[in-house]
């Protein structure tokens, strides 16, 4: 087991009398990319900017690659994609990109094969001005890029860009983690942190409500698996009747179960035979959860 | 603090300072203000027994105090706030460069394009008066002081400008607060010395504490040190009374250490922000 490579313990931060973050303790380990979720104004954005050193905690502490975030140490080892991210509108992309790989001490030749791995070749000697939001989120991307980070923290690296851009940059994050990266994803895009994530963390009111893998929520959580059985024509009542599910449009049974139950049901299911037509099982995705965890009371 | 990531801020400052066009209305600003002077000041040479440059120059030196504060402060004023505004300080902050760095790089670009707008400026005024008229070699160094001390008094009023950048709400308000420094240093400080002298007519105020309250202005320590070195400029200029009563370091002393003061404040205002 490596040292982790960002730790957050009991990290407090209070504004006036608002608590915006509360006691939270969390570690991310190199490699590991965790997906932070939240509403707006759970504390996303606050945490990752205690953990640039951006902004100063009341209590607990933060250690980034075991330096005070904020020091020059910490800063060199990270990368940051802030939300809705700006530049120099009278700068090219490559002469920002170029400011900040001369200010991360990396040599800026290195800048024409980045604008190129995110896709930005072609307008590189263009004004930012010019540029459309998911280009200038491209750019972002690759500035995040420069200097071998150990830890990346990405503040709603989706917003702006269009799926196959989405795609792109999921595969980016996926080589960054690979090459030993630890990446923390603040996102509102549900669906794909679930599949491209290896831990869930969320945020509500300030407060860590939930922190494992999506496998580990899925079961503390015990959401029921939803059933949903065609019956053949004319046998929806008896279907329904069997099971004791609610029917939906005319043809269709909906059942509920807990996971553990689930192969009994489907042996009840089975045993019907030729009433039934076909079955669809849905495991509960992240949106169940998510509405799970950030409604639960603490 | 590495040269490094200093000469990185001032390289992008600088191409940013060309492509907004600062650096060229600059220039041109001063140039037309030099090139009216010298021409309007060409006419009653001989009687004072100062010849054409070192008039332009005891001219050129009223107009720097007015033009030079504005054109810095007016670049200064957006140094932080503009960043904080459009949202590119976070991710600045995150690189592994400090805030005195991110200054010091800012007002090297900065100081630079003054630098070039005075020298332009100014030496058109130089080359008008040698086309036209014999150079003493003693207004040429008065020319060259000019040029000096106006870049020097232009980093008095970038580091206040930094100053208000980073103290201020936003940009608007740093703009607002700039034109009210401006006013202050450059006259109504004066106005209101003039008001005390003309009160205290002879006594100790006039004759021992005004020379010094005088010269701990950046504006008037730049105009005494122009003048104090330069017997013709004095006389051209009417002011060699007040420049007599002090000590010839004084003038230099206050002009060389205000930058420095103004740049430790601005850095301290700069690392209170959390963008």
């Amino acid at each position: 087991m490596s040292d982790p490579v960002l730790v957050l313990d009991n990290a407090t931060k209070r504004r006036g009398s608002a608590t915006v973050l509360s006691e939270i303790s969390l570690d991310l380990t190199a490699g590991t990319r965790l997906a932070l979720l939240g509403h707006n104004g759970a504390g996303k954005s606050t945490l990752i900017k205690a953990v640039l050193g951006l902004t100063r905690l009341d209590a607990g502490r933060i250690t980034v690659c075991g330096a005070a975030p904020g020091s020059a140490a910490a800063r060199a080892d990270v990368a940051y994609l802030p939300e809705a991210v700006a530049f120099h509108g009278a700068l090219t992309g490559r002469e920002q990109l170029a400011f900040f790989a001369r200010l991360a001490g990396e040599a800026p030749k290195r800048c024409g094969t980045l604008l190129d791995q995110v896709g930005l070749a072609a307008a590189a000697d263009r004004r930012i001005a010019t540029y459309s939001k998911g280009m200038r989120q491209r750019l972002g991307l690759a500035q995040a890029l420069l200097g071998r980070p150990r830890l990346v923290l990405l503040d709603e690296p989706t917003s702006g860009l269009d799926p196959v851009s989405r795609f792109d940059l999921y595969r980016i994050i996926d080589g960054m983690a690979a090459a030993g990266a630890a990446v923390l994803i603040a996102s509102h895009a549900l669906t794909e942190v679930e599949a491209r994530t290896d831990r869930i963390a969320i945020l509500r009111d300030g407060r860590l409500v939930a922190d494992d893998t999506l496998a580990a929520l899925t079961r503390a959580a015990a959401l029921p698996i939803r059933l949903r059985i065609r019956a053949r024509a004319g046998a929806a009542e008896r279907v329904a009747e069997a099971l004791g599910g609610t029917r939906v449009n005319g043809a269709s049974v909906e059942l509920c179960c807990p996971a553990d139950e689930k192969m009994a049901a489907l042996a009840r299911i089975t045993g019907l035979g030729v009433a039934v037509e076909d079955l669809e099982v849905t495991p509960p995705g992240l949106e169940d959860l998510y509405r799970y965890y950030s409604k639960e009371a603490v | 603090m590495s040269a490094r990531r200093i000469l990185a801020v001032a390289r992008a400052e600088a191409i940013l300072v060309r492509r907004n066009r600062w650096l060229v209305m600059a220039t041109l600003i001063m140039v037309l203000f030099a090139l009216a002077l010298s021409l309007a000041g060409s006419a009653p040479t001989g009687e004072l027994g100062a010849d054409m440059l070192t008039v332009s120059v005891a001219s050129m030196t009223t107009l720097s105090v007015y033009l030079v504060p504005l054109l810095a402060l007016l670049i200064g004023f957006d140094a932080i706030a503009g960043e904080r505004e459009r949202g590119s300080l976070g991710l600045l902050l995150s690189y592994p460069v400090g805030r005195g760095e991110i200054l010091l790089g800012k007002a090297l670009a900065h100081t630079g394009a003054l630098a070039v707008a005075c020298t332009i400026g100014f030496g058109v005024s130089g080359v008008l008066a040698f086309a036209i008229s014999d150079v003493s070699e003693a207004a040429l160094i008065a020319l060259m002081r000019l040029v000096a001390t106006s870049v020097l008094l232009g980093t008095v009023f970038l580091g206040l400008g930094y100053l208000l950048s980073a103290g201020a709400a936003g940009p608007g308000a740093a703009a607002g607060l700039a034109a009210g420094v401006w006013l202050v240093f450059v006259v109504l400080y004066d106005l209101g010395l003039l008001a005390v002298v003309v009160i205290d007519g002879d006594g100790a105020f006039s004759r021992h504490v005004f020379p010094w309250v005088m010269t701990a202005n950046p504006a008037d320590a730049f105009r005494l040190w122009n003048i104090a070195a330069s017997d013709t400029v004095a006389i051209a200029s009417g002011m060699g009374g007040a420049a007599d009563a002090l000590p010839r370091w004084a003038a230099p002393a206050s002009l060389i250490s205000w930058p420095v003061i103004a740049f430790l404040a601005a850095r301290a205002a700069f690392r209170r922000i959390e963008p």
